[in-house]
């Protein structure tokens, strides 16, 4: 006996399941091509660790103050 | 009993190209290239793959507002021959399916398109699919001979979303690639009306030939052909027109006003005479005249980076 009988479901579908899986990794191509384009393009690439879910004080912008103290 | 001797039911299984056919892929082919012809002369550069992903998600979107017209209008497209082979009406796909691929890709198209771009661009798009879904299918459609004018504005939003992509905004130019939409649907689609014998009086849905007759179509032709002109011309000194924009567009207007001066100086006895020859001949004009129009607008700015384009 086989180990691994398919379903008939399965070979009804195959033509469904095939194109989800197509639209599924396009989608994850997409929204990943977004995000190395978007982030490639910002003004000032460093400013993107600002966000890291932690402060990080020595990240943030210089202000006159700051200069004036150095 | 075993399950063995049970008959086999075999249901018709929906395959990709049933759903594929919910949206609606001519219309998204039109879609699709004013869409592009609005993102790329606009003044404003965006990265390939943005507006790439910008011009899908604008025609999954209009593909989705397709999904709920056809799930909206099931009742009446059994009814008529043009449309009763579609996936609802023909038994391939379930109403309730065509709801949920309608709804959740417009939702997709929406939000990624604001990620991708904007918000107003987003906020367009998403007009656009109520407008199309909400107050053309399920409001004016069965209410108004008017309805194609209506439906029209929901196909010309393409451009002036392209626009938005870009720049973020809404001005002249996108304005004016939008009321050449709006004002070409009623001649090309009525001259289509003419010559083709069509059912919707079975379906209720009342279209200009049949509610007020032939010669007040022809009457309309004409005159939104008339509201037609100047808006063409008009883009032509536009920042996206040029002299390539104005000799195309006068040489279109006189070849598509004379056709639809033709169709609106006969009368049917006439037109039964030559089988709507001219009816025949000024619709596939209209098809040339929104291509190229387009066409002219891409080549304005396709030649703007040697100094071409543009005046």
């Amino acid at each position: 006996m086989a180990l691994h009988v398919e379903h008939e479901i399965h070979a009804r579908r195959r033509g469904r399941n095939m194109g989800m899986l197509v639209i599924l990794l396009g989608f994850i191509a997409i929204v990943f091509g977004l995000t190395v384009v978007k982030v490639l393009n910002l003004p000032n690439i460093t400013q993107m660790e600002r966000f890291d879910h932690v402060a990080r004080p020595q990240l943030e912008p210089l202000t006159s103050a700051d200069e004036v103290a150095q | 009993m075993t399950d063995a001797s049970l008959p086999e039911t075999k249901q018709y299984e929906a395959q990709m190209g049933d759903y594929f056919a919910l949206l609606k892929p001519r219309v998204m082919s039109l879609v699709v290239f004013t869409a592009l012809v609005g993102l790329l002369v606009a003044p404003v550069a965006v990265h390939p793959f943005i507006g790439f992903v910008a011009v899908l998600c604008i025609a999954v979107g209009a593909g989705a507002s397709g999904a709920l017209n056809m799930w909206w209008d099931a009742d009446i497209d059994v009814l008529m021959k043009r449309t009763a082979n579609r996936p609802i009406p023909a038994g391939r796909v379930q109403p309730g399916e065509a709801l949920a691929i309608g709804l959740t890709l417009s939702g997709f198209a929406v939000v990624l398109l604001a990620l991708a771009a904007n918000f107003l661009a987003a906020g367009l798009l998403a007009f656009t699919i109520f407008f199309y879904a909400v107050v053309y299918s399920m409001w004016l459609k069965r209410a108004t001979p008017q309805n194609i004018v209506i439906g029209g504005a929901a196909g010309a939003f393409p451009p002036m979303i392209g626009w938005a992509v870009a720049t973020g905004g809404v001005s002249l130019e996108s304005v004016l690639m939008f009321a050449l939409i709006l004002m070409w649907t009623p001649p090309h689609f009525w001259a289509l009306a003419l010559f083709v014998k069509t059912d919707y009086g079975d379906a209720g849905v009342p279209m200009l030939t049949e509610t007020h007759g032939r010669r007040v179509t022809r009457n309309h032709i004409m005159a939104y052909m008339i509201c037609l002109v100047p808006v063409a011309l008009g883009i032509a000194f536009t920042s996206i027109g040029g002299p390539i924009y104005l000799v195309t567009a006068l040489v279109l207007n006189a070849w598509f006003l004379k056709g639809c001066y033709d169709i609106f100086k006969r009368n049917d006895a006439q037109a039964d005479a030559d089988n709507y020859a001219v009816e025949k001949h000024t619709f596939k004009i209209s098809l040339y005249y929104l291509f190229l129009h387009f066409g002219a607008l891409l080549a304005e700015a396709a030649l703007r980076p040697w100094g071409l384009g543009g005046w």
